[in-house]
């Protein structure tokens, strides 16, 4: 079993791009920290550290190279977000941007919401291809003629010109969180979208930038009785009425906002019981949920905590319906990653187009698939040592015993700096975009 | 083999997380035993470090000169109160242009 992907099992991948700087010496300013792609698969965003967003276009499937999916080449970039000084409380705010999500396109333009911990952007993103020549008072470099030089009348004429991609913020959602910015999420209406901090979820109308609505608030009055945070938070894909939140205790909680106002109380609470004879210091701290997404059918939800990740059916609330585990061998090593702090790594997850894979990251630039429908899962790597053009990924295989095979690596030689939190799935095709530190990788299904 | 010993080999192999968690309280006999409790989620709450003002800020911003490896842990950052009174002689120039991703490279 070479791969898992697309509900059939013989799915293999191959490497096709790798896009940022070779050596090791990373700034911190080039870490990735989101990658979303649009609603139709040709756009590709990356958000990083330095507030920067690198948005990547799919070139057209070419006649001569039928079999081969367009490569994804830069589209546009700009500078999303700076860092900011909050005088009041003396605190930096960090220009990272930890979200991107893309609106459905209406016109010719595209839009994307990016955030930082603070403050939520609306950017437009529109290509120009003609510009006006002809003009009677102004020369071409801009320059105004002398008047006495006009002599005849023209009018000024469209003509074509190098394509130029132009982002700009066309709106700025500001001062609404007191909070950390974990999550947006556009509404199926494409009017509103929410934002979700630690404590509070708010309400925006894509059009009014000036007012939002706290939709839920779980600030206890006494911050001593504090016992969990909101993590993730996404509407559902069709039911605009209706969205969920995930919290550090491992529960997901799903509202509807016809009930009331103000979403305190929950419609549906998901959360998977525990034995309490197997709860230790760490239970809580890894049942934290670090991501939930909706299937695109809108029937399931997936959630990734620090050792799982789970498919629930939204019609049942008592426990998951699936469970795959990411990388259990870790379980054994909770000491010391509780001490390097990875115990508290934030890993996101995806479903491919018709839900029937889901992918998740691990460290040592592992990332990992799982086959729901044929009950298999593969473990690929995202490495320059396999980046030769269309060469296929070979599966990788940690060794939790005391015999390793040859081409099996051991839990201890694991490089745990090498974490992938972030990947994403084109929503029609086998193609997807893995995150490794500061370099994205676009791994595409092999075509024969 | 003593079956205490057995016991103890046992004990690892159906719950390994207990085994790593009496690894840590050996280490840290003082650590609180709410651990997602209000601590630990007040730290995550108060995330971003704190200046003393705007010119201790930019102070330890010039500071930084040197790219920086990414870090798995984030330090536990204590209070920066910046080493003396910054004068404006002190404080750096206008930050310079910004440089573009290497992703776009």
């Amino acid at each position: 079993m070479a791969g898992a992907g697309g509900g059939n099992s013989d799915v293999q991948w191959c490497f096709s791009q790798v896009k940022g700087a070779i050596d090791d010496d990373v700034a911190e300013a080039d870490i990735i920290s989101t990658v979303e792609f649009n609603h139709s698969g040709e756009l590709l965003a990356t958000g990083d550290k330095g507030g920067r967003v690198v948005i990547f276009q799919q070139e057209p499937e070419t006649k001569n190279q039928p079999q081969c999916r367009g490569e994804y080449n830069v589209y546009s970039t700009f500078q999303s977000h700076e860092p900011e000084f909050d005088y009041l409380k003396s605190l930096e705010i960090e220009e990272k941007i930890n979200k991107i999500r893309w609106l459905p396109q209406k016109n010719a333009a595209q839009f994307l919401l990016s955030t930082n911990d603070k403050t939520i952007k609306l950017w437009k993103i529109s290509e120009r291809d003609k510009r006006p020549e002809g003009y009677n008072l102004k020369e071409e470099d801009g320059r105004y003629r002398d008047l006495n030089t006009v002599t005849t009348l023209r009018v000024p004429v469209f003509r074509p010109m190098d394509l130029m991609v132009e982002a700009s913020p066309r709106r700025v959602f500001a001062n609404a969180h007191t909070y950390h910015i974990n999550s947006i999420s556009v509404n199926s209406d494409c009017e509103t979208y929410l934002s979700a901090d630690d404590l509070r979820i708010n309400l925006w109308n894509l059009e009014i930038n000036d007012r939002s609505f706290n939709i839920v608030d779980i600030k206890p009055a006494n911050m001593e009785e504090l016992t969990e945070v909101i993590t993730a938070a996404e509407f559902h894909p069709n039911q605009c009425n209706t969205f969920v939140y995930s919290s550090s205790k491992g529960t997901i909680r799903l509202c509807d906002m016809r009930a009331s106002a103000l979403c305190d109380q929950h419609a549906k609470q998901f959360e998977e019981p525990e034995d309490p004879n197997n709860r230790s210091f760490f239970s809580e701290i890894i049942s934290s949920i670090s991501d939930v997404k909706f299937s695109h059918s809108g029937r399931y939800m997936m959630t990734r905590d620090y050792l799982s990740v789970k498919i629930w059916d939204l019609n049942m609330e008592s426990r998951p319906v699936e469970t795959y585990q990411v990388h259990e061998y870790l379980r054994s090593k909770l000491c010391s990653l509780y001490e390097n702090d990875c115990i508290f790594d934030k890993f996101e997850c995806c479903w491919n187009g018709n839900d029937s894979v889901v992918m998740t990251g691990s460290y040592n630039n592992f990332f990992r698939m799982f086959d729901r429908g044929y009950r298999q899962d593969v473990t690929l790597e995202a490495s320059r040592e396999n980046s030769k053009p269309r060469s296929v990924l070979k599966p990788r295989k940690v060794s939790t015993g005391g015999k390793r095979k040859k081409d099996e690596i051991s839990v201890d030689s694991l490089d745990f700096n090498k974490k992938i939190l972030h990947t994403a799935w084109h929503p029609l095709d086998n193609i997807i975009a893995v995150a490794t530190t500061n370099n994205l990788y676009i791994f595409q299904e092999k075509l024969n | 083999m003593t079956a205490s010993v057995d016991m103890g080999v046992q004990d690892k192999m159906i719950n390994p997380e207990k085994s790593e968690e009496a690894k840590l309280k050996a280490r840290y006999p003082n650590l609180g035993n709410k651990p997602g409790g209000s601590d630990l989620l007040r730290k995550r709450l108060q995330k971003g470090q704190k200046y003393f003002d705007s010119g201790d800020y930019n102070m330890a911003k010039a500071k930084i000169k040197n790219k920086q490896l990414p870090t798995a842990a984030a330090p536990e950052k204590t209070e920066i109160t910046g080493d003396h009174i910054p004068t404006p002689q002190d404080l750096p120039q206008r930050k310079p242009s910004l440089v573009a991703s290497k992703l776009a490279g």
